[in-house]
């Protein structure tokens, strides 16, 4: 569905990303994990067209998006849940919602209904202003946000920074439901624990380059990736 | 009585030109809430807005030349951005705010040369430059005009910013550039947008603040552009309520001022740099200003 060949990012002279290639198959979760630094957060940026890649070249479902300006990127169904959350503070939940369907010209209420049962929380909430929501709950309302646009991939920016642990097993039972309704999943996360378990697919990222990759349970079970990501 | 009809006339004429830099103060504040960008050439847009009504009016019947003054100044509003400011969208903060300021000098100078550096006579509107009485003092209509279609104006832009999609739009890109994006906003549109309404609104003010006046010069934007300037910061720059309040009330003070005989009519100018130094020094975010936050 998305597959990404030698793709190179620069910050003036920083190589945030180095030449990757990897690919997402429909209606799989991939996971890209990685240190602080990596260039995860740079990849997603650069697939949703808030940055411009050096080189390379980015595909999705078959036709070329390298280098296409980020509201193109949505229209063809790719959405991005950003790091930090970013809704947006002073409009009310229901509003944020509103905005994730912009470039829509139908009807939102089955789909508000959608979201609100996945997020009944959110439900309660409609009224309130999304800056003064739980840092979870703000969450939810990112990943409600996004779901909005009713995207075929949802690229995730480490959904589960700075939450308890429980709110983020509650974040991640969300992504595989949302993935179990056809909704093809890229996770970034620095948690990878959690996200090697309901990966199919797992990349490991490294200053800029993919260091390793394989099914999600295997992953899990090497000894590398024990050693420095699951502090084992 | 005697002193109602003493001061009744400044106030009104306070008001009135309140409105006035409201209508100015408003463009200032749109384009530093979605760019963090002082537009110095709003000042500048405002006069040509005011000169492009002298030309016009020369030679097409008015009910022609009304409607075409406010396009053409919306057109330059739009154009200014579209060249000047896009360009820049990635540099710093400080680029954009020079070639805002380079705008500004070139449109005075383009009117230096167009109008010869002579004084344009303006023309009178009839019916809203009319003589009219109230409450027993004389004054012109636009006097009265001004206040009425200035809170209907931007009853109509708080609506819209409020309720329609354009509006959340302009709301999500003052916020947050790359989110909006994320949201399928295209941010040049809401930014071009942003200067239209802008723009719209000075060029009516222009109509309605010359009308008082009887010549333009080529400088005749900097002093009511400085004015609805300060009125944006007072009020808190980024916020329309604060640019409007503060617009009528420096409109309202500095006309108390005259009230007081020629020998402090040429203070009440001063008054509004008194007024700047003092909330830049107590409140320097303003009266409704948020917290500075630095855009990334
Ligand atoms: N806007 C930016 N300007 C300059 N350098 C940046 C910028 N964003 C990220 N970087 C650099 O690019 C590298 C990769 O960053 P990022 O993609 O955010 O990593 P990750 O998401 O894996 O933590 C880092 O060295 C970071 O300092
Ligand atoms: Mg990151």
């Amino acid at each position: 569905m998305l597959k990404i060949t030698d793709l190179k990012v620069n910050y003036g002279g920083i190589e945030a990303v180095k030449s990757i290639s990897f690919e997402v198959q429909e209606k799989s979760i991939v996971t890209l994990i990685g240190a602080n630094g990596a260039g995860k957060s740079t990849t997603l940026r650069a697939i949703s067209g808030l940055v411009k890649q050096r080189s390379g070249k980015i595909e999705f479902l078959g036709d070329d998006i390298t280098g296409k300006d980020a509201h193109f990127i949505v229209s063809k169904g790719i959405t991005m849940v950003p790091e930090g959350r970013r809704i947006f503070p002073d409009m009310t939940v229901l509003e944020n919602l509103k905005i994730g369907a912009y470039l829509r010209k139908d009807d939102l209420t089955e789909d508000i209904k959608w979201v609100f049962d996945l997020f009944p929380r959110l439900k309660e909430r409609s009224w309130q202003l999304g800056g003064t929501l739980s840092g979870g709950e703000q969450q939810m309302l990112a990943v409600a946000r996004a779901l909005m646009s009713r995207p075929k991939l949802m690229m995730m920016d480490e959904p589960s920074l700075g939450l308890a642990p429980l709110v983020v097993r509650d974040i991640f039972a969300i992504i595989k439901e949302i993935n179990k309704q056809g909704v093809t999943i890229l996770l970034i996360e620095q948690n990878a624990n959690m996200a090697l378990h309901v990966a199919d697919v797992g990349y490991v990222m490294e200053t800029g380059r993919i260091t390793m990759s394989g099914p999600g349970k295997e992953l899990l079970a090497s000894p590398t990736v024990k050693a420095a990501y699951l502090g084992s | 009585m005697d002193l109602i009809s003493k001061y009744l006339p400044y106030i009104l004429a306070g008001i009135s030109v309140g409105g006035q830099y409201a209508l100015i103060a408003i463009g200032y504040t749109m384009v530093y809430g979605i760019l963090r960008l002082i537009n110095f050439a709003h000042g500048d847009i405002f006069m040509a807005a005011g000169l492009i009504m002298i030309y016009l009016a020369a030679t097409m019947p008015l009910a022609i030349a009304l409607p075409f003054v406010i396009i053409i100044t919306v057109f330059i509003g739009f154009a200014v951005e579209r060249v000047a400011y896009k360009p820049l969208r990635t540099a710093p903060r400080m680029s954009v705010m020079i070639s805002a300021i380079g705008v500004s000098y070139l449109i005075q100078n383009l009117a230096l040369y167009v109008t010869g550096g002579l004084a344009k006579t303006y023309p009178s509107i009839p019916w809203i430059s009319d003589t009219i009485k109230i409450f027993g003092s004389t004054t012109k209509r636009v006097t009265v005009i001004t206040p009425i279609l200035t809170v209907v104006l931007i009853a109509a832009l708080v609506l819209l910013i409020k309720t329609t999609k354009i509006g959340m739009a302009m709301r999500a890109v003052s916020k947050d550039f790359d989110t909006s994006q994320l949201m399928g906003i295209k941010i040049n549109t809401v930014i071009s947008v942003t200067f239209i309404i802008g723009t719209f609104l000075a060029a009516v003010g222009s109509l309605l603040y010359f009308s008082n006046y009887t010549a333009i010069v080529p400088t005749s934007g900097a002093m009511p552009g400085l004015k609805a300037f300060v009125a944006a910061v007072f009020g808190g720059i980024g916020s329309i309520p604060g640019a409007v309040i503060g617009a009528f009330i420096i409109g309202i003070c500095e006309n108390i001022i005259k009230s007081g005989g020629s020998s402090w009519t040429t203070f009440s100018d001063a008054f509004t740099f008194v007024l700047l130094i003092v909330i830049l020094f107590v409140k320097p975010t303003g009266l409704f200003g948020e917290k500075a936050t630095d855009k990334v």
